[in-house]
């Protein structure tokens, strides 16, 4: 168990975070930007707010039906 | 990707996101005003009455709870459950799960207020309730995350859409930021005291980790989440770029719980941890600007619609206060600029360019594009909604702008030296010094509760107007039916 002893020096955690964290984010991002075809594909999302849209209810012209 | 139709209170409860909303303006108007009268109390302090019911230290957390909880709250409930239900094309989970938060909620706001008046504080800044209060938030706010995550869970549309990975994150933290900063001996059971498991430097740490992260997840994430589909929905476009969501959304979560530290700044707290919380706040200003412009270009052709469509200003202007406050708040967290903001009003200043710009403008732009829709008709009086915007931006710009000359000049003030190198003004100088620009904050206050009253009409009448809509509909149906 004494490797876990290596865990509890800050000057070995700090840069062990940083790596972690820096490789997360870069990961997300070449996730998010990587690939055209996923980009495209995470770029339709944008329309889930429209799909259960009522006629008219863009323009505020609907009527009471 | 799913499309399912239309078939409104069928399909969705809307009765509880109704109730959330009308009480949002409520609370609005009642905690502004409180607001309004304590600013006043400092302008013109006979207001004070010589009586501890109405001074400014019980009236302060009454103003933050009922416009942060009560207001902003509300708000959250409600534009969380339309959006959650609208974008998973599903009904809540439980109906009357949701009624309790609604009915809990309530009672919450309206015990603390009460608690405060009588003097029951916890002196935590913005988690003032005590204990008894705590453990009902505790079980309100686990109710809520049930009944979110259920109707995520059962949603019909297979991807979940960004606004709700922002509401999520909010209910999320929020629960764990309450819980943990709550922790609290009572002194007997039956007693409202109690104390915190914390003590000294780390009382102060646990306090402002959950009171820069209140901000960060309650005032900042939720509102995004409302951004996010409020915004799009009133332009009548698409977000702008939802991969630049996913990145803001990631990297504000990750990056908003580390820097309540800067808070405390030139205290005991070491120096490496206020400083590694104003490296992160710095870092903050990225996520926070990339949001902003995908909020501001989602409106990018359509930039008429800021001429003709006062709901839509209200959204952007909005947007623009986010940037200036997110800007001005990392500023504020390097030490050099916050030993001479610190502890002074430019502070108050920046929480209300955040909490009137940012967490009231886009709220009041939510509330107007969804509350007519909920009944089923238009806004009452668009002219109304422009006189509120009007009001509100002014109130907010007087506010601001007294309270950076107030804190600079007191900054400044507390920090001159004479040539004997001794203070060269007292303290209650530069309280002498502060008078002309608190009555100019509340002046802006009152711009601001003026412009929210006018709402809160122009939202009563749209609802009297829908309902006489719907009454006249069901007799022409009924007159119908009973001829044919």
């Amino acid at each position: 168990m004494e490797w876990l002893m290596w865990f509890s020096r800050p000057e070995n955690t700090k840069p062990l975070a940083l790596i972690i964290f820096f490789v997360t984010f870069i990961g997300i991002v070449i996730y998010v930007y990587g690939s055209k075809k996923r980009s495209v594909k995470l770029e339709s999302y944008r329309d889930i707010p429209f799909f259960d849209d009522q006629p008219g209810d863009q323009d505020g012209t609907k009527d009471k039906q | 990707m799913a499309v399912t139709t239309y078939s409104g209170a069928e399909q969705y409860n809307f009765d509880i996101v109704k109730k959330f909303a009308v009480m949002s303006l409520v609370w609005a108007v009642i905690g502004m005003f409180v607001g309004v009268y304590i600013a006043s109390e400092l302008a013109w302090p006979f207001l004070n009455f010589d009586s501890p019911y109405f001074s400014f230290g019980r009236f302060r957390p009454v103003h933050t709870t009922s416009v942060i909880f009560g207001f902003g709250g509300s708000a959250l409930f409600a534009t969380s459950y339309y959006v959650v239900q609208r974008t998973c094309q599903t009904r809540l989970i439980s109906d009357g799960m949701a009624s309790f938060t609604f009915w809990g909620w309530m009672a919450i706001i309206v015990l603390a207020d009460i608690s405060y008046v009588l003097g029951y504080t916890q002196a935590r800044e913005y988690a003032e309730m005590e204990w008894p209060i705590d453990i009902l938030i505790e079980v309100v706010w686990v109710t809520y995350l049930i009944l979110f995550v259920g109707t995520i869970m059962r949603r019909k549309q297979p991807h979940i859409y960004v606004a709700n990975w922002f509401y999520l994150a909010f209910i999320l933290a929020t629960a764990l930021l309450h819980t943990f900063n709550n922790l609290a001996m009572p002194i007997d059971l039956f007693s409202m005291k109690s104390y915190s498991l914390f003590a000294g430097t780390q009382d102060a740490m646990t306090q402002w980790w959950y009171g820069h992260n209140a901000v960060g997840f309650f005032l900042t994430a939720a509102f995004l989440g409302m951004m996010y589909y409020f915004v799009p929905k009133q332009a009548g476009r698409p977000i702008y770029s939802y991969r630049l969501s996913i990145v803001h959304f990631w990297a504000l979560s990750f990056m908003y719980m580390w820097v309540g530290a800067h808070h405390l700044h030139w205290t005991a707290l070491p120096d490496w941890t206020s400083g590694l919380a104003a490296a992160f706040s710095i870092l903050l200003l990225m996520p926070s600007w990339g949001g902003m412009i995908n909020g501001i270009m989602t409106l990018s052709g359509a930039w008429d619609k800021l001429r003709t469509d006062p709901v839509m200003r209200f959204m952007i202007v909005a947007l623009s206060f986010y940037g200036m406050s997110t800007f001005e708040g990392p500023m504020m967290s390097l030490k050099e600029v916050n030993a001479l903001s610190h502890y002074t009003d430019w502070t108050v200043g920046h929480v209300h360019s955040g909490a009137l710009g940012w967490v009231a403008m886009i709220s009041f732009g939510s509330l107007y594009h969804m509350m007519p829709k909920l009944w089923d008709t238009k806004i009452y009086s668009n002219r109304l909604v422009e006189a509120h915007f009007w009001l509100a931006t002014i109130g907010i710009v007087l506010y601001i702008v007294a309270m950076w000359i107030s804190g600079i000049t007191q900054g400044l003030m507390w920090r001159s030296f004479d040539e004997f190198g001794n203070l060269q003004y007292s303290f209650v100088e530069s309280v002498v010094a502060m008078m002309p620009f608190y009555a100019m904050r509340a002046i802006g206050g009152m711009f601001f509760l003026t412009g929210t009253v006018l709402m809160t009409y122009n939202m009563f009448m749209t609802i009297r107007q829908g309902k006489r809509e719907s009454a006249a509909l069901d007799a022409k149906m009924a007159a119908k039916m009973a001829h044919a």
